[in-house]
């Protein structure tokens, strides 16, 4: 049997400032070195003053993934010299000598399965290193500590995953829901990064590191699991070890630093005194946690009967159940939510698109309305929405203005349906002799008519010409 | 005009138009200059000293507001960082650091009007008894110059002894402020653990060390701890002192206090004869002021320099691990090294104590040995916790002579590291559990001091001020021969 676990690491970039100092959480717009302070560049003297909010977010991530979360957690000192350390020291957690991290003990659903989270531990994110080339032979290594300190929550699960396909699930699953938190953004570039560890038919662990994106994950583990199989089949014993991803190969390496074997002489960090997370912040913190998306999904589908596909785009995402939320009303919602899956995500497929739209609830309830007085088409609908996300104009004008509104009127569509069987000759006689190409007739009026004409009196206009 | 002046008598005479701000500081400069040749007692000196002098003069003649320091001159021990100076540590690996940014206690000093004259010797990263370990040289005895002014705050209490200023600023982690104000006679106080911010004093052991006032007489030491105690931003671990006034009442007394003498420390094999009949003494004059006096023991104090030097290393080990020469230390030319033996090449440069103490420092928290030594450690640690607490249920105070024995000559122990590090017997206890403690000049025989250290409950800064001074008034002490 395979046996997968993760480590995956998630960067509270919804933050303001740095774990123990007040330089930004989001260090990506700063030139190299600019985003940095005494304290997240360790010199000597400093002190780390811990950001109480991070402790927050990093608490109610346990809490929305069913954890265990401690009266009172503890910081550590993880002691190793790397040039993207500017202590040479990682503040971070650890469990032990009894539960001090944030939290501990929760699980996922997956499909039909929970996946066990074994701890979440709030650390700080470690500067970035760029070699000039390839990292082996490279002359020149290069050190960004804007990232040095950012607010980092790492997630530890156990090896409860039998294949990579549920790994793939259970991290969408994951990203969803701290997106929906609303204390990360994982789509971020190096905002959630994950390594595996893979064992087969009850064999040694395997680590592996070094993997930059869920893809790769997925094919490392792929990769993993072939060559143990591959061991195993002859015989041959797998060595408990940490292998490397090797991006450009596409295989895993073994390390030649042998990581495991790397004392982090763990103590206490001493600088920043044990934190209290007593009840009544714990009570506060599940209060003001966003419903989760499961629950969302639920009320989706059981009160507006929203078809369970549908239901699960909307609630698995923050702007889109944003802008539902805030669009329906008991009558139109599931129009709303079919007009969101069908079209909006269309347009609005990434987070900059939906950082930059200018569409907002009462567009779409506007244009639902519009759809079903049958002042618009659906497809006039379309166009409309491209335009308003780039304008913000409100719907009216927009239907105006492009000329949407809806034709109707039976005398002006037959004049151009007439005028379609003129030049479709051999199209009329299709669809004459075979009715299910009749179609294309549709079409061509809505192409005439820039997709304005009602489709369903067009139907059956030309029906009621074709038997003429 | 006399420099061997208290601060308090200082801020009287620059009131009432005796000398000026900038007189003083010029005497003191040139007192510097006449004897620190000697002594060697200042890393560096503080160029714009006399203008900052100047300034605080300027102030008081027009009548501006000003700070309650009234500009007396104060040294720095050289590992709390002022912005622009250099901050060495008294250690080559930090020869040329300049500070980006200024310490709290510098800040709190400065906004209440000092002229700071220098940055002031130590063992390097305050790890030493002598300061014979200072990268740049030791400082010598004001009272005799043959003989080790104590560690690692040596240049300090050196400094307020010979005169060449009239306070200081140290940093205590198993002693070093009360060390050497016993070996140079001045008054050294190690404050509640939290109580001063540590922001901009380097590190060495995190847990338990503190910034301490090092003067000439209790009232200064209280009236110094009034400036720089209380909550930092800056430092996490600070502690509301609710603005506690440590000089009002000083004079109170003891009458009827509880004092208990503690057994291991008076009693221990290396304490010498001379340190041992001052303490006869000294409990006499706590009789005589109305206190009762009574044995204490405190059986895990035997197993508390072991405890202390194995949490100590195990901190300085990573709090160190960043002087890895990359971005500041020596020139040393990187090119062909893999990182890893660059790192170990490159950390060479650390002197014998401080390697010791890394090399330690790497072995006792590590798996498979943490359990023998770390972890036994912080059982010592809080087992003397509970032990302490125990006592100050009975007692108001505890007490001991501040170190074993009096100064002795340079080079005598330094080859004997063990030896050294015993010289840390009754000054441990109170950074191990936090507890302030203080050491009050009592006696000078044969011509070299001997101080006795008075420990308190935590926070009780204000009840152990007013015993140290109700001793310091059973006093007659010599002035310094220099």
């Amino acid at each position: 049997m395979t046996k997968i676990g993760l480590e995956i690491h998630c960067q509270l970039t919804k933050l303001e400032s740095k774990l123990f100092c007040s330089c930004k959480a989001n260090y990506r717009e700063f030139e190299p070195n600019h985003n940095i302070c005494p304290v997240c560049m360790g010199l000597p003297g400093s002190l780390p003053r811990l950001n109480q909010k991070a402790v927050e977010s990093a608490t109610s991530i346990a809490l929305a993934l069913t954890c265990d979360t401690p009266e009172k957690i503890a910081f550590f000192r993880k002691n190793y010299f790397y040039p993207d350390l500017p202590k040479n020291f990682q503040i971070t957690q650890l469990n032990v000598y009894g539960d001090m991290s944030v939290g501990g003990e929760g699980y996922v659903r997956v499909e039909d399965k929970n996946i066990k989270i074994r701890r979440i531990q709030l650390e700080e994110d470690p500067g970035r290193i760029i070699y000039e080339g390839a990292s082996e032979r490279t002359k020149i290594t290069l050190v960004d500590y804007n990232r040095a300190g950012t607010p980092l929550v790492e997630i530890v699960t156990d090896p409860d995953f039998e294949s990579p396909r549920q790994v793939r699930v259970f991290l969408n699953i994951l990203s969803d829901l701290l997106e929906n938190l609303g204390v990360a953004e994982p789509g971020l570039e190096g905002a959630m990064r994950a390594d595996g560890n893979v064992s087969i038919e009850g064999g040694n662990k395997v680590e592996i590191k070094n993997i930059g994106s869920f893809h790769d994950l997925e094919k490392a583990l792929h990769f993993e699991i072939t060559r143990q199989q591959s061991l195993f089949e002859r015989d041959i014993e797998i060595a408990q070890e940490t292998r490397h991803w090797d991006d450009r190969r596409k295989i895993t390496v073994s390390s030649r630093s042998k990581e495991e074997d790397q004392d982090y002489r763990y103590f206490l960090e001493n600088d920043i005194p044990w934190v209290k997370i007593d009840q009544s912040t714990r009570d506060r913190l599940k209060e003001n946690m966003p419903e989760s998306i499961s629950s969302k999904k639920e009320r989706y589908v059981e009160k507006f009967d929203i078809a369970p596909q549908v239901a699960d785009i909307i609630a698995s995402d923050r702007y889109y159940s944003k802008l539902f939320e805030s669009a329906y009303s008991d009558h139109n919602a599931k129009d709303i939510a079919n007009l969101i899956t069908t079209d909006v995500i269309g347009f609005i497929d990434t987070k900059e698109k939906q950082e930059n739209s200018k569409i907002t609830s009462e567009h779409l309830s506007e244009l639902i309305d519009a759809i079903n007085s049958k002042t618009i088409t659906r497809n006039s609908a379309k166009v409309a929405l491209q335009e308003i996300m780039k304008s913000g104009k409100n719907t009216k004008d927009v239907l105006n203005e492009m000329d949407l509104g809806q034709v109707s009127d039976s005398s002006e569509i037959d004049t151009i349906i007439s005028q379609i069987f003129e030049d479709e000759k051999q199209a009329v006689i299709d669809a004459k002799e075979r009715p299910e190409t009749v179609n294309f007739l549709v079409g061509k009026v809505m192409q005439k008519t820039k997709g304005k004409a009602d489709p369903v009196k067009t139907l059956e206009l030309i029906k009621s010409k074709l038997n003429q | 005009m006399n420099l061997n002046t208290s601060i308090l008598k200082y801020i009287e005479d620059v009131k009432s138009g005796t000398f000026t701000v900038e007189e003083f500081t010029t005497e003191t400069l040139q007192r510097i200059k006449d004897v620190d040749s000697d002594v060697h007692a200042y890393l560096s000196l503080n160029d714009s000293a006399i203008n900052d002098a100047k300034l605080i003069d300027q102030k008081i003649s027009s009548g501006e507001k000003i700070g309650q320091c009234y500009g007396f001159p104060i040294s720095i021990k050289d590992n709390i960082c002022i912005t622009g100076t250099k901050t060495t540590c008294a250690s080559k690996i930090l020869e040329n650091f300049i500070a980006p940014y200024t310490a709290t206690v510098i800040n709190r000093l400065q906004n209440e009007d000092v002229v700071i004259t220098g940055k002031t010797n130590l063992d390097e990263f305050a790890m030493g008894l002598t300061t014979e370990f200072s990268a740049f040289g030791p400082t010598k005895n004001p009272w005799n110059l043959d003989y080790v002014p104590g560690g690692s705050s040596g240049g300090s209490a050196a400094s307020v002894a010979a005169n060449e200023c009239l306070a200081s600023l140290g940093s205590d982690t198993g002693g070093s402020v009360r060390n050497p104000a016993s070996f140079c006679s001045v008054v050294g106080l190690k404050p509640t653990y939290g109580l001063i911010s540590r922001y901009g004093l380097i590190s060495y052991a995190n847990s338990i060390e503190q910034i301490g006032p090092m003067t000439k007489t209790v009232k200064d030491s209280a009236f110094l701890l009034n400036v720089i105690a209380g909550q930092d931003a800056n430092d996490d671990t600070t502690i509301d002192n609710n603005n506690v006034d440590y000089l009002e009442n000083i004079e109170d007394g003891i009458e009827g206090k509880k004092i208990g003498i503690i057994k291991e420390m008076t009693t221990s094999e290396g304490l010498s004869q001379e340190v041992s009949t001052a303490t006869k003494d000294a409990i006499c004059d706590f009789e005589s002021l109305g206190a009762s006096c009574e044995d204490v023991t405190l059986p895990t104090i035997p197993y508390t320099v072991a405890a202390y030097y194995t949490i100590t290393s195990t901190e300085a080990g990573s709090n160190l691990a960043r002087y890895d020469n990359i971005r500041y230390g020596y020139e040393l030319e990187s090119e062909g090294y893999e990182y890893n033996s660059y790192i170990s090449k490159s950390r060479a440069k650390f002197g014998p104590e401080v390697t010791r103490r890394i090399i330690l420092g790497g072995f006792v928290p590590s798996a498979g040995h943490a359990g023998k030594y770390f972890l036994k450690a912080l059982k010592v640690k809080s087992k003397l916790i509970s032990e302490i607490n125990k006592a100050f249920e009975k007692f108001d105070y505890l007490i001991s002579p501040t170190a074993p024995v009096q100064p002795f000559k340079f080079g005598e122990k330094i080859d004997d590291p063990v030896t050294l590090m015993l010289l840390d017997y009754n000054t441990v206890t109170a950074n191990l559990t936090g507890k302030p403690a203080i050491s009050v000049p009592y006696r000078v025989i044969n011509g070299l001091p001997i101080g006795m250290q008075i420990m308190a409950n935590s926070l009780k800064e204000k009840s152990l001020f007013q015993s140290a001074y109700a001793l310091e008034s059973k006093t007659n002490l010599p002035e310094v021969p220099l």
